[in-house]
């Protein structure tokens, strides 16, 4: 079987749709460890890739006043127990272009492997971006994840995303992004991740509201059971007139699991006005008592609750 | 015939006595409505009944088809077939009104039950039971999602309490159709006019029952604003 045909068995068995890669109207970048092994445009958006090294360099435009009807998929895998990938991206939306980009990030075998993300997004004005990355991990834990972003969100641009580690072991995860919003942009930053065993959870993720009006939202989600750890930073920085921020962290833990909320509200401006709401512990008593009078055991009641904030 | 029954419960909060020896009966599909002014008792008494934590009474029984159910958990009454809504429904990120009503009773169909709730399942079906719903609307989908589990028992911690003037008549038609399927509801109210629709009424005071009959008799002695804990004088709790 081909490197490609691998890849794309590990996305189907993940529940991704296999027919993606090989559907000429949807954009589409396969990367397995640092080899290219698919790629595909559509009209509106220009690629260019290269294979480095350790991983791969790329950098995609969205042109002005494209809006890209399909998401753009991104393939990222390491199928062999041990590796390296390095993905540089610079990604840049051009004034009133839209599209949505969705990642996949297969590590199903990993004992060893290193996968790190370095990201430069620039949002033009009026445009709109949304990135979702979906993390699929084996249960052995020896995957260390280090997505790094910096973005800057033009005038009434729009930027949101999602990423997601909720399927099998985290490993070691260490979030960094930075996000400038100009004026009137809208900045909507979600994580969830569980982690297992002595998954090591770190998260960092900083918005500076600069331009009048600009808004954001940081949410992260997280639940840890076991002996694993997390540490979610969420820094929110009002530095304009008018501009609202909120910073919104719940973890849920579990058995010996260590978590840590860290909401940093820094307001320059009076008329800037930035929130932030955290909260740690173990499942809600009045959530689980509600559950169990409709016939979950406790340990159904705690699956469903803990599916749904990480849902 | 009574299927649930509690006998001379009492219940204490640190040292204060919160019900002192009540008792009540309810039969089978009978609506048993249990009025009383605030703190009296009332969700003390539905969370005994329920079975949740840090409630457990100093004495009495509370008995369901025969069993004395004091001793067993939340869902294992649940399983007996007793269920409760609550009266501030909690909310819950991440789950659909949909998901929320079939939990567990996979066959239930969600928009028949919301209907049922006077809720349309267009607008509701696909929406998250969170922060997101007003307190009316979680109210009512919660008595949706108990009315789906077909309970033998249903509690109604104060339906009632927080829905709109206009729309106590759904609520009055869900407690209803509990009934039409054959469950037995306890009517946890303080409002007069909705414990008439019950088969019979009882009402709590200073954690006592000191008044049961019909609902209308009941009702005038609630609105009396007497009782026999306070002897015969202005009800120290209205």
């Amino acid at each position: 079987m081909s490197e490609i045909d691998n890849l794309i068995k590990a996305v189907a068995e993940a529940g991704g749709d296999k027919g993606i890669l090989a559907n000429s109207d949807i954009a589409h970048l396969a990367v397995n460890e640092h080899k290219i092994l698919s790629a595909n445009k559509v009209e509106g958006i220009e690629v260019e890739a290269k294979e480095t090294l350790t991983g791969i360099e790329a950098k995609v435009i969205v042109l002005e006043g494209m809006k890209i009807k399909n998401p753009v998929h991104l393939c990222f895998g390491v199928l062999h127990k041990r590796g390296t990938q390095e993905i540089k991206m610079d990604v840049r939306l051009e004034k009133n272009a839209s599209a949505s980009f969705i990642a996949h990030c297969i590590f199903p075998n990993a004992e060893n492997v290193r996968h790190i993300m370095d990201a430069v997004v620039e949002i033009g004005e009026g445009a709109e971006m949304r990135y979702s990355e979906t993390h699929y991990h084996g249960m052995h834990g020896g995957v260390e994840v280090i997505p790094k972003a910096v973005v800057k969100v033009g005038k009434n641009g729009r930027y949101f995303t999602d990423f997601n580690l909720t399927t099998g072991r985290v490993g070691r995860l260490e979030i960094d992004y930075s996000v400038t919003a100009d004026e009137n942009a809208v900045t909507e930053l979600t994580a969830r991740v569980f982690g297992h065993a002595n998954d090591d959870i770190h998260i960092k993720e900083k918005v500076v509201l600069a331009g009048r009006n600009s808004r954001s939202i940081i949410k992260t989600r997280v639940a840890i059971e076991d002996d694993a750890q997390a540490e979610v930073i969420g820094i929110t920085e009002g530095c304009a007139e008018g501009a609202r921020g909120h910073v919104d962290c719940m973890e849920i833990i579990k058995d010996k699991a260590v978590a840590k909320a860290i909401p940093i509200v820094y307001v320059t401006n009076p008329l800037a006005k930035v929130t932030h709401e955290a909260a740690i512990g173990s499942v809600d008593k009045k959530q689980m008592e509600t559950l169990m009078a409709h016939g979950l055991s406790p340990e159904e009641a705690v699956d469903v609750i803990v599916k749904g904030i990480l849902r | 015939m009574s299927f649930f029954e509690i006998k001379d419960l009492i219940f204490k909060a640190g040292d204060k006595k919160i019900l002192d020896g009540l008792s009540i009966t309810t039969g089978h599909s009978e609506i048993h409505a249990l009025l009383g002014t605030n703190g009296t008792g009332k969700s003390t008494l539905a969370y005994l009944i329920m079975g949740c934590e840090g409630y457990k009474p100093v004495s009495g029984e509370i008995i369901f088809d025969g069993k004395v159910v004091n001793d067993l958990k939340i869902h294992e009454r649940a399983h007996l077939g007793i269920t409760m809504a609550w009266q501030e429904p909690v909310r819950f990120e991440g789950i659909s009104v949909k998901d929320y009503i079939t939990l567990k009773n996979k066959d239930a169909n969600p928009s028949h039950y919301l209907e049922m709730a006077g809720l349309h399942p267009a607008f509701y079906l696909q929406r998250m039971v969170d922060k997101s719903l007003s307190g009316g609307e979680r109210k009512r989908i919660e008595l949706a999602s108990i009315l789906a589990l077909n309970p033998k028992l249903a509690v109604l911690d104060e339906p009632d309490s927080g829905i709109d003037m206009l729309s106590t008549q759904d609520i009055i038609n869900v407690i209803n159709a509990f009934k039409k399927n054959g469950s037995a509801v306890l009517l946890i109210t303080h409002r007069e006019e909705i414990a008439l629709i019950a088969d019979k009424a009882s009402q709590l005071c200073g954690g006592k029952i000191v008044c049961s009959g019909s609902p209308g008799k009941v009702a005038e002695y609630y609105k009396s604003r007497q009782c026999l804990v306070c002897r015969d004088e202005v009800c120290a709790y209205v």
